[in-house]
């Protein structure tokens, strides 16, 4: 096993799968010349040079739907946007074209496309830069959602993006791509769709993904502390999602707490909820217990920011309140 | 060019009645409650896909469309009976009955659609040509619009990227003067669209439209140019649509004279005319060619009506590329 950056994780997986098939290319903002604005694609122009590796001008829109258009003539784009924020001028493209082409067409043409960057709030940067779209995504049927957490899933789920014949949203996080983790220096790959216990435990469940996840850990250490045994599920893919590993989890605890950093308005906890309570209702010893962001865009002031994420102290809270402690 | 001969003119004349009886045709199933949906009908602008195809190589050559999308992949090689199912939504239908009116594909006669956002299929043309270029690939990519996607931002970004990156394709503008119910003039201070190209340094021209040969002809050199690597170009094409944008459209944004004006240079009637004074064919045999498109527009309503509805597990087998990909359940 060898450490290294999730960015690192990033690269490798894909000029680890581009070396393999000369239909993948990396499109995007800042990909090439400037070795990607997180350094995600570092070194990856010089190895594969201008054709495979191409720097766009801002057009979300107008690259997504070349990306879309050339991965139904024969292509396996990697689409990279700086953030996900920007995808929103894109994301007709995504849901319009992108996930419904195969089922328009009656099956006749497939999209194997990654629409890829980083999700979610990354320090004081404003409410326009600190969204987290999992849920708008995972709401379309066509697309597939992931969202890993650390180098290792990161890299084995994106070479299982690439290789994938339908269109996947990757998500990363601007405050991870420092974040260093083992990986294994043999070739692997993560199955799409399967969550991971990266905790076990026995008095309560705790689902989450994505950066946001550390504080789901931090919380665990603390409860374990005071004799809480938490579990801690890591989603890893939004869509499909894995309700076998949450549901026997739940059976097992028999409570559940799920933190996710976006608006509480019909989100990826909401969807949790609604299945646990429909495949373990007699499960529940308490009611669940989700926890996100405020309701509201995100605030500038650090003192504001901190107030509206949600962190480990709301997650002990929240455990100790279904364990009626 | 391929010289456009007799043959050509008679070709011409039979696909373009044809095209224009499948359009009627649709539009009477369409008063009978056979077809639902949106209908965007092409009555009036045969002209330009009888040119495309004349140009185009349609061995090699693709192309995509939005929503007015019925009769291009006939012209290509589709069965006609097969679109006119798709609009009944049976299961013999193009898309299997899930795509309808609006988005019709062939991937074996390289018909991209089909595209049912205004302006959404534009980066896909240049997308298709992009792909064919990262191949290295003899190919060229017709991407079609209406004038009223000429106002969408995809537009800008996809003729940004598309001339900056030599692809071969060629943008086609379909002007028939009204976006939905809202004129040319209407939409923005310059109505000269195919000036939109000079801000890209993409070369550009318009082009009568209601003439097959001054479509070829423009088609030709835009093609021969991205086939040589030297990129896109921009083409207003001239034409206008006799039918409303859809059908509930009481058009109350023309007058009747106007639509009278442009029926005198109606693009088949001009072909029509042209096989009589060449004496490339008698009215004898233009009656025969009027019978036999009478008849094929009558088997594939035949063929529509009688073919099964589909299996109501096609929706499922379709999304996704994944074969056992897990939806969740919608009801008891």
């Amino acid at each position: 096993m060898k450490t290294i950056q999730f960015r690192e994780a990033v690269q490798q997986a894909m000029s680890e799968e581009m070396r393999k098939d000369e239909s993948i290319y990396l499109m995007g903002e800042e990909v090439a010349e400037y070795n990607g604005a997180y350094k995600a694609s570092k070194g990856m122009l010089d190895e594969f040079g201008p054709d495979r590796v191409i720097d766009t001008p801002i057009s979300e829109l107008g690259f997504s739907g070349i990306g879309i258009g050339s991965a139904m003539n024969g292509n396996r784009p990697i689409i990279e946007f700086m953030t996900f924020n920007f995808s929103l001028v894109g994301i007709d493209q995504i849901i319009n074209n992108a996930a419904k082409i195969r089922q328009m067409s009656g099956g006749q043409f497939n999209c194997p496309i990654v629409f890829r960057g980083p999700t979610a709030s990354a320090g004081q940067l404003g409410a326009t830069h600190s969204q987290a779209f999992e849920s708008w995504y995972a709401n379309c049927p066509g697309l597939k959602v992931i969202v890993p957490s650390n180098p290792y899933d990161a890299k084995g789920l994106l070479k299982s993006a690439i290789r994938d014949d339908d269109p996947v949203i990757f998500m990363e996080s601007e405050q991870m791509y420092g974040d260093k983790g083992e990986v294994p220096e043999e070739e692997y790959v993560i199955e799409i769709g399967k969550a991971d216990i990266k905790r076990e435990g026995t008095d309560v469940t705790i689902v989450s993904f994505g950066k946001i996840i550390k504080e789901a850990y931090k919380a665990a250490d603390e409860l374990e502390k005071e004799g809480i045994s938490a579990e801690v599920i890591d989603l890893r893919t939004i869509r499909p999602m894995d309700h076998a590993t949450i549901i026997e989890s739940v059976k097992k605890t028999n409570r559940l707490v799920i933190l996710e950093e976006a608006w509480p308005f019909g989100n990826i906890s909401t969807e949790i909820t609604y299945q646990v309570q429909e495949q373990a209702f007699d499960f529940l010893d308490a009611p669940i217990i989700k926890i996100n962001t405020a309701d509201t865009p995100a605030p500038y002031s650090p003192v504001l920011l901190k107030e509206w994420l949600p962190n480990s102290e709301d997650v002990v809270k929240a455990v100790k309140k279904v364990m009626y402690k | 060019m391929k010289k456009i001969t007799k043959a050509t003119y008679l070709k011409w004349y039979e696909d373009m009645l044809f095209w224009r009886k499948f359009e009627d045709k649709l539009a009477q199933v369409y008063i009978q409650q056979k077809v639902r949906g949106f209908l965007h009908l092409y009555n009036g602008q045969e002209a330009i896909l009888a040119g495309a195809l004349h140009a185009m190589d349609t061995d090699k050559d693709r192309m995509i469309t939005a929503y007015r999308n019925h009769v291009q992949p006939i012209g290509l090689g589709v069965d006609p009976k097969r679109v006119m199912a798709e609009l009944y939504g049976k299961g013999t239908g193009t898309s299997q009955g899930l795509g309808g009116s609006m988005h019709i594909f062939s991937k074996e006669h390289r018909f991209y659609g089909g595209h049912g956002i205004v302006g959404g299929q534009i980066p896909l043309g240049a997308g298709l040509a992009f792909a064919d270029k990262y191949f290295k690939r003899d190919a060229v990519t017709l991407t079609f619009m209406g004038d009223g996607a000429t106002r969408q931002g995809s537009l800008h970004e996809t003729l940004t990227m598309a001339v900056n990156w030599n692809l071969p394709v060629v943008f086609c503008v379909e002007n028939n003067g009204y976006a939905m119910g809202t004129s040319v003039a209407r939409t923005a201070r310059s109505t000269d669209i195919y000036k939109l190209g000079n801000g890209y340094e993409m070369p550009c021209a318009p082009v009568d439209a209601m003439d097959p040969e001054k479509v070829a002809e423009a088609l030709d050199e835009a093609i021969a140019r991205a086939r040589k690597g030297e990129g896109p170009t921009f083409l207003e094409l001239k034409t206008y649509r006799y039918r409303g944008h859809s059908m509930s459209d009481a058009q109350h944004y023309r007058t009747k004279d106007e639509v009278a004006e442009y029926q005198k240079i109606d693009p088949i009637t001009k072909v029509r005319n042209i096989l009589i004074d060449k004496k490339y064919a008698t009215e004898d045999d233009i009656k025969k060619i009027d019978k036999r498109v009478k008849d094929k527009v009558k088997e594939c309503e035949e063929f529509a009506e009688e073919s099964a509805f589909p299996e109501k597990n096609v929706m499922y087998d379709v999304v996704y590329e994944q074969e056992d990909y897990p939806f969740l359940p919608h009801k008891l």
